[in-house]
């Protein structure tokens, strides 16, 4: 009897583990170049932001007025590039309270990497709860949350935002509480959507009746299955958030001066742009290439996991 | 098509009950005194008592809920505390700079980002599409007030005295003033009436007035100090509707009948613009449509650095000041205005593509 071929799903089978959707889903996301572009770009940030006492050769709230021989929002100095040896080098240059520009922007990265991940990750949890209390239970319960999500994305969301930071208090606590309320309505609605396709599915039913409870089907059955669409929402949702929180300190409702935050600093030189443009030209650089890398890593995984999901 | 209409019309209505909610929710809730910030901190506890039964705020919630409601269906907004001047007058003024600066931005993002993506997924993968995309990627992480200043210095001082030099703020340069259509055309208006605000805020809107009256250097001039805060604003959208056409074209392109049509000897370029793009517009309109959030919230930014007294700038400095009568009426103009023009976009569907009978 062993001469008998396998049949091709034993083959399949037998190589179970390297097929499994896990390592399906790794070799498709190497395969994207956008996402190893993105993660490379991301794991350099992450690198930066632990290791930033090490990067930065300056405290990043230290004025260096008295202790250095130089002016505020003197142009970037390089000894590398022919900056005069006896001048104290400053890759940056130094901004308007003459702290060191490079340190600060380096230790910004620390702030705009909690930011992204902080609102996200506080926006995935209220959004997953809605969305699949809203898909699981349906009726007048999901058509609540989702008229209430409804009212939310009408409003541009950065001007939501300001909305609330101004009934809040301005401050980097309240504007990460605001974006991340605004960012809700896109997890829940990403959310409730798996949950409404997956709650139909046999092995849903199969589970009921087996008698698992509603919260066992939800949490153990469902959820589990439609975090792939939320991992990507969440890599794009980081770079958008990012970016708003950016904006909200750049008009100044988010991080106050001395926090080394990108939009901030930006936003106190923005008067110095036709005489200090290099304490406008990084910062604002440093906040392109961080949501550039999330933006790519997003796109990639998107089109790793569900290119059905594009846009 | 008339009864989809109907009801996409009334789905829209809790929607924009909501955003009254929203709004006269959050205009409450901004910390302060309303009577103090509108009379000054002096205020003695009767003058305060007389001006909030005077403004309604002695009453109970739902009954100024319902009072804010029939003001706002009859065009009043109440008056603004810095300017005590009506609310409604202020965005009749600061309007049209706005619609001027975001449907410039628009068409901008629309003739460019549309061809854009259209040339990427034609090519694709070649060099075009890859330098495409690079672009549009870097141009969705870029923030928009930060391109502005670049921009500003770029155009306004290292290219100083050269012919592409472009001024870095202000709506025309001083002296330029435009004469308004209504003046030329010999319309008698009175200052402060109805038909006056109206034809105002047309004459306001200065390249349709400038282009309706035939002063060329007055649209010239205007035109040179949108150019720098429209390219600004329109970046997000360019590069997020160059990739959606990008991906909606190559999405089109894999069908069979676009197959059929190569097959049958049609010429390429047919082919792409009458077959694949038609078909990939549905798509590409939404997020058109779904853009305008962006520009408005983009004009925020893009004002308040280009110096524009536009309603975005006004916005913002009424939320710094506690301006609540400004800030309610600006955000519920925004969000109506957004909301309005989503619905036009998914109305516009069955326009695009028959197939779709919106039962």
């Amino acid at each position: 009897m062993d001469s008998i071929p396998l049949e091709p799903e034993a083959v399949q089978t037998k190589d179970y583990r390297s097929n499994s959707l896990f390592w399906v889903t790794l070799r498709s996301i190497f395969r994207q170049r956008s996402a190893i572009i993105g993660g490379t770009i991301l794991i350099i940030l992450v690198l930066v932001a632990i290791f930033a006492p090490l990067l930065a050769p300056y405290d990043p709230e230290e004025v260096l007025i008295g202790k250095e021989d130089i002016s505020k929002r003197q142009a970037p100095c390089i000894h590398l590039l022919g900056c005069p040896e006896d001048q104290p080098q400053h890759i940056l240059g130094v901004d308007g309270n003459v702290r060191d520009e490079f340190s600060r922007v380096i230790y910004g990265t620390r702030v705009s990497l909690f930011i992204g991940f902080s609102t996200v990750g506080f926006a995935i949890i209220v959004g997953t709860l809605l969305g699949a209390l809203g898909g699981y239970i349906g009726g007048w319960v999901d058509n609540l949350i989702m008229r209430v999500m409804d009212v939310l994305l009408a409003f541009p969301s950065l001007l939501l935002a300001i909305a609330i930071v101004t009934v809040l208090g301005r401050g980097l606590q309240n504007a990460l509480l605001a974006i991340a309320i605004v960012s809700i309505p896109r997890y829940a609605r990403v959310i409730r959507g798996s949950v409404l396709s997956i709650k139909e599915q046999e092995f849903v039913s199969a589970s009921r009746a087996l008698g698992g409870g509603h919260m066992h089907i939800l949490f153990r059955r469902i959820l589990p299955n439609a975090i792939p669409p939320l991992i990507v929402q969440g890599t794009l949702g980081i770079a958008a958030a990012i970016l708003e929180a950016a904006a909200l300190s750049f008009l100044g409702l988010g991080a106050q001066p001395p926090t080394p935050e990108w939009g901030t600093m930006l936003g106190s030189e923005r008067n110095q742009v036709f005489t200090a443009p290099h304490l406008v030209f990084f910062p604002g650089l440093a906040i392109m290439v961080t949501v550039l890398s999330f933006n790519l890593l997003g796109d990639g995984l998107r089109d790793a996991i569900d290119p059905r999901l594009k846009e | 098509m008339t009864q989809y209409t109907i009801r996409r019309i009334l789905y829209s209505i809790p929607v924009l009950i909501g955003i009254l909610i929203v709004t006269f929710v959050i205009a409450r809730s901004i910390p302060g005194d309303p009577c103090k910030a509108m009379l000054g901190e002096k205020a003695t506890a009767e003058v305060c008592e007389r001006f909030n039964r005077e403004q309604g705020l002695d009453k109970p919630i739902p009954v100024q809920f319902w009072i804010y409601m029939k003001d706002i269906a009859r065009g009043n907004f109440g008056r603004s505390i810095r300017y005590s001047r009506p609310v409604t007058i202020i965005l009749i003024e600061r309007l049209p700079l706005t619609l001027e600066l975001g449907a410039i931005a628009l068409i901008l993002a629309i003739l460019v980002g549309i061809p854009l993506g259209v040339l990427s997924a034609v090519k694709r993968n070649s060099i075009i599409d890859v330098i495409t995309m690079l672009i549009a990627n870097t141009g969705v992480s870029m923030p928009v007030y930060w391109l502005g200043l670049m921009l500003a210095y770029v155009f306004a001082l290292v290219l100083r005295g050269t012919p592409i030099a472009l001024p870095p703020s202000g709506r025309v340069t001083a002296g330029v003033m435009p004469t308004p259509f209504y003046e030329v055309f010999g319309m008698a208006v009175v200052d402060g009436t109805f038909k006056y605000h109206f034809l105002e805020f047309f004459a306001n809107i200065y390249t349709f007035n400038s282009i309706l009256v035939g002063e060329w250097d007055v649209l010239w001039d205007t035109l040179k100090h949108l150019i720098l805060p429209s390219v600004a604003l329109s970046t997000i959208p360019l590069s997020i509707i160059a990739r959606m056409t990008r991906s909606s074209m190559l999405e089109v392109l894999r069908q069979d009948y676009i197959r059929t049509a190569r097959a049958k000897g049609l010429r390429e370029r047919l082919v792409i613009l009458k077959h694949a793009f038609r078909n990939a517009l549905l798509p590409i309109s939404t997020i058109i449509g779904l853009q305008l959030g962006t520009l408005f919230a983009g004009a925020v930014l893009t004002e308040s650095i280009f110096g524009l007294a536009g309603v975005g700038r006004m916005l913002f400095e009424a939320i710094t000041a506690r301006d609540f009568p400004i800030v309610q009426a600006f955000t519920v103009v925004i969000a109506v205005g957004y909301v309005i023009a989503n619905l036009l976009v998914d109305l516009s569907y069955a326009f695009i593509d028959p197939r779709i009978k919106l039962d």
